[in-house]
């Protein structure tokens, strides 16, 4: 599946399309299939998203889960610091990243 | 410490209100993302994995307690409780809204603080010996003169659009402790007949091609340093690669052309500049100079430390070391304890370590190139009160140069550039040789990880060095052993095929006990490894 | 609209010339000089230049800001153009370096260039410009 990421144009926080808006979690992205292209120059035009870029992902059970690593950092945060990513209370969550 | 006049004062000013204005643009639509990218940059605000970032300069590492005081503020206020310091002396906040990037220069504006060419293809933050103005080695205080290229290249109409980036490291001691050869521009302040004059070295740097570099000029009359700079960087200007970005570095410019002929070059264009009269007068030196006056030493005090607790003589053998001044000490505050992310230092740790150099080292702090924090003149009879206070917050780990003394950069958990991670695997191997008797043992080992081939964690520089690369999608570590930023500068040599991530700590601990077995008498990991050479490591490593 | 001048004398109606065209024909009296051409090979000549044109293809390639300043320290007071890739946010430096036209591929916003040009009452360093550096203001 592809994925249509970017991040908040004031506040800069990572960002994915939910097929009608943005949502900070990942398990809200939507399969823009081939419409990437063309929701991401509306988008960022709107200024409702910045350095937008479509991604590969892979459907599981728990949400769409980014191909690539630099991806599922940004969708959970930093490894290293758990207590500010989305998952603050999960101690295994950097387990998923990897 | 330098104080800005109105002058200083009025251009960081303005230059908050020219930023205010840029991001108004950019939030308002009237600038896209392309052509704001430069603007925010040349402002040290990027857009990292998580957020915005913003980059402060700490100009050649110094500053006071208010203004150490103001960096833990803004952590607060306006970030999430805590700061990273960098290897160009810098403090970067991780989690940054670009709405409030404003408010936030403005607030470092009130302490003469800025984000002033902290990136961009521009002269970036200029470097210094943590130990400037406390060291007994140094022919003069080198700051004066890195606060006169502060000022030179804030601005400089002509080189705020190089071919890449630029940096410049001044040093006054044959001891380099700021890597000088490492960086773009590496000036050391020399003496000879009694008079002041500067040996520029031209085209060092690490990236994806290191280079150490040469010297270009021994001795350039003092009178000269600005017009002499302006040269070298107008040569660069010119004639640098534009058609490659890995090729726009100063270094690729010198390498290609040798530094006879760059040399030939900025002679020609120094006979040029220099009538210009563009360098300041003897006059304008001296104002500045003023201002790193050494602090009022109390004379005559107590030399000696009382030892009787043993782990604070541990912290003093290690981590304090001699000042000029009898009676005083420089004192290093370890980032690095044993699970700590190198460099990152929390809200109320910043407020701890401004406190101490207010009550205790004539209100001034160092930040270093290897991420730790200097307190520069505190009283030996003052040491073990500095010390309980730093136990009290997290920050007396004793391995000041130990191989847990390690250089990370934030990698692939903040950067956007970063092709692995670096802190996990500096965690790691601090884990694995957290015993302090087994650390002191191996003795000074710098160990310097970058999370990409842009090198910003120093690898290349590293007595060990590692380097995260991506490997099919997978994180994978090279090891390279034998570099050095000191003054014997080396660049290290990469072993052989990569490792994953407990492969590496395995691998830099067989690396460590062939240290073991090999060394003779007193040898450093470095020495050893000069006189055996690679191919005994290399064994040990791969079998 | 969008272009801009700094001059009160009357623009040349004629268009600058190659670099190479220029030094092979005497009577030109513009030329235009592209990033990576020697400023100098046009020093001998600046008596009978009334306009330099310097390119600007990508406002990321600073070499222009070089062969403006070059021009200017060698005595040269004709019309300095860039053109090109040039932002609103570079007009600065570049009237620094003593451009004093601009012809910018993209128009720019004519208030924000005043706003530009107004912000810094003081700069840090002489340049091709008659701004007078601090360090000249603090000891006269």
């Amino acid at each position: 599946m592809k994925l249509l990421t970017g991040n908040d144009l004031a506040s800069g926080a990572v960002t994915w399309w939910t097929g009608s808006g943005w949502s900070l979690h990942v398990e809200d992205a939507a399969d823009v299939g081939e419409q990437g292209d063309s929701i991401l120059a509306a988008e960022e035009a709107a200024r409702r998203v910045n350095a937008p870029y479509i991604i590969d992902a892979v459907a599981t059970p728990q949400g769409p889960r980014p191909a690539h690593i630099k991806d599922r950092v940004r969708a959970l945060g930093p490894t290293v610091r758990l207590d500010l990513t989305l998952k603050p209370a999960d101690p295994a969550a950097g387990n998923w990243v990897i | 410490m330098y104080k800005y006049d109105q002058y200083d004062q009025a251009i960081v000013d303005a230059r908050v209100e020219e930023f205010r204005d840029q991001v108004r643009r950019r939030m308002a639509g009237e600038m896209t993302e392309d052509q704001f990218k430069p603007l925010r940059l040349m402002n040290g605000l990027y857009l990292q994995l998580h957020a915005y970032m913003l980059r402060v300069a700490i100009p050649y590492g110094t500053l006071d307690s208010r203004q150490m005081h103001m960096l833990a503020h803004i952590a607060r206020k306006y970030d999430r409780d805590y700061g990273h310091f960098t290897t160009r002396q810098n403090l970067q906040y991780n989690w940054i809204k670009l709405e409030d990037a404003g408010d936030i220069l403005a607030d470092l504006a009130t302490v003469e603080m800025h984000a002033i060419q902290t990136s961009g293809n521009c002269i970036r933050n200029i470097s210094s010996d943590q130990y400037a103005g406390a060291a007994a080695d140094e022919v003069t205080d080198p700051r004066p003169w890195a606060e006169l290229l502060r000022q030179w290249s804030t601005f400089h109409p002509e080189f705020s659009y190089l071919p890449r980036k630029f940096k410049i490291a001044v040093i006054a001691s044959d001891e380099d402790r700021a890597a000088m050869r490492l960086h773009d521009i590496g000036i050391q302040l020399v003496e000879r007949d009694g008079k002041l004059g500067a040996a520029f070295y031209v085209g060092g740097g690490m990236g994806r091609t290191p280079m150490i570099a040469p010297l270009i000029k021994d001795f350039v009359p003092i009178e000269d340093f600005l017009s002499y700079s302006e040269a070298c960087l107008r040569v660069y200007n010119r004639h640098g690669r534009r058609d490659n970005i890995y090729k726009a570095r100063i270094k690729i410019l010198v390498h290609e052309i040798g530094a006879d002929e760059y040399r030939r070059q900025v002679e020609e264009e120094f006979a040029h500049v220099k009538t210009l009269g563009i360098d300041p007068p003897a006059a304008e030196l001296e104002r500045i100079t003023a201002f790193f006056a050494p602090p009022a030493f109390e004379a005559g005090i107590a030399d000696s430390v009382d030892r009787s607790d043993p782990d604070f003589a541990v912290w003093l053998d290690q981590n304090v070391k001699a000042h000029k001044q009898p009676g005083y000490a420089i004192v290093n505050i370890s980032l690095k304890k044993t699970g700590d992310i190198p460099g990152d230092a929390s809200s109320a740790q910043i407020d701890v370590m401004a406190d101490l150099a207010k009550d205790y080292s004539f209100d001034e702090l160092r930040v270093t190139h290897a991420q730790n924090i200097v307190l520069p003149h505190v009283a030996k009879r003052d040491l073990y009160a500095v010390w309980q206070k730093l136990v009290e917050a997290d920050l007396a780990a004793a391995n000041l140069d130990l191989i847990s003394d390690i250089i990370a950069c934030p990698g692939l958990d903040y950067c956007s550039l970063a092709n692995a991670r670096s802190i996990p695997v500096a965690q790691k191997i601090a884990k694995r040789f957290a015993d302090p008797v087994r650390q002191r043992n191996l003795g000074e080992l710098k160990l310097k990880i970058s999370g990409c081939i842009n090198a910003c964690g120093h690898h290349h520089a590293g007595h060990i060095g590692i380097l995260g690369v991506d490997k099919k999608g997978t994180e994978n570590y090279q090891l390279s052993l034998g570099g050095s930023g000191a003054e014997d500068t080396s660049i290290g040599k990469i072993t052989g095929p990569g490792f994953d991530e407990d492969g590496i700590v395995d691998a830099v601990e067989r690396v460590t006990d062939k240290y073991i077995q090999l060394r003779e008498g007193e040898e450093r990991f470095l020495d050893t490894y000069r006189r055996v050479g690679f191919d005994p490591f290399k064994e040990a490593i791969y079998g | 609209m969008g272009n801009l001048r700094f001059r009160d004398d009357a623009a040349l109606d004629q268009p600058a010339v190659a670099l190479s065209a220029f030094l092979d024909q005497s009577n030109a009296t513009a030329v235009r000089l592209e990033p990576g051409e020697d400023a100098r090979l046009l020093i001998p000549h600046l008596d009978r230049i009334a306009l330099v044109e310097v390119a600007f293809p990508k406002f990321r390639d600073g070499r222009g800001y070089s062969a403006a300043r070059i021009l200017r320290e060698a005595g040269y007071a004709g019309e300095l153009r860039a053109q090109g890739d040039v932002l609103v946010d570079q007009i600065r430096e570049m009237r620094r370096c003593g451009f004093d036209s601009f012809v910018p591929d993209k128009p720019l916003d004519e208030a924000v260039v005043a706003t530009t040009l107004a912000r810094y009452d003081n700069v840090y360093q002489r340049a091709a410009d008659a701004a007078v550096p601090v360090w000249k203001l603090r000891h006269g």
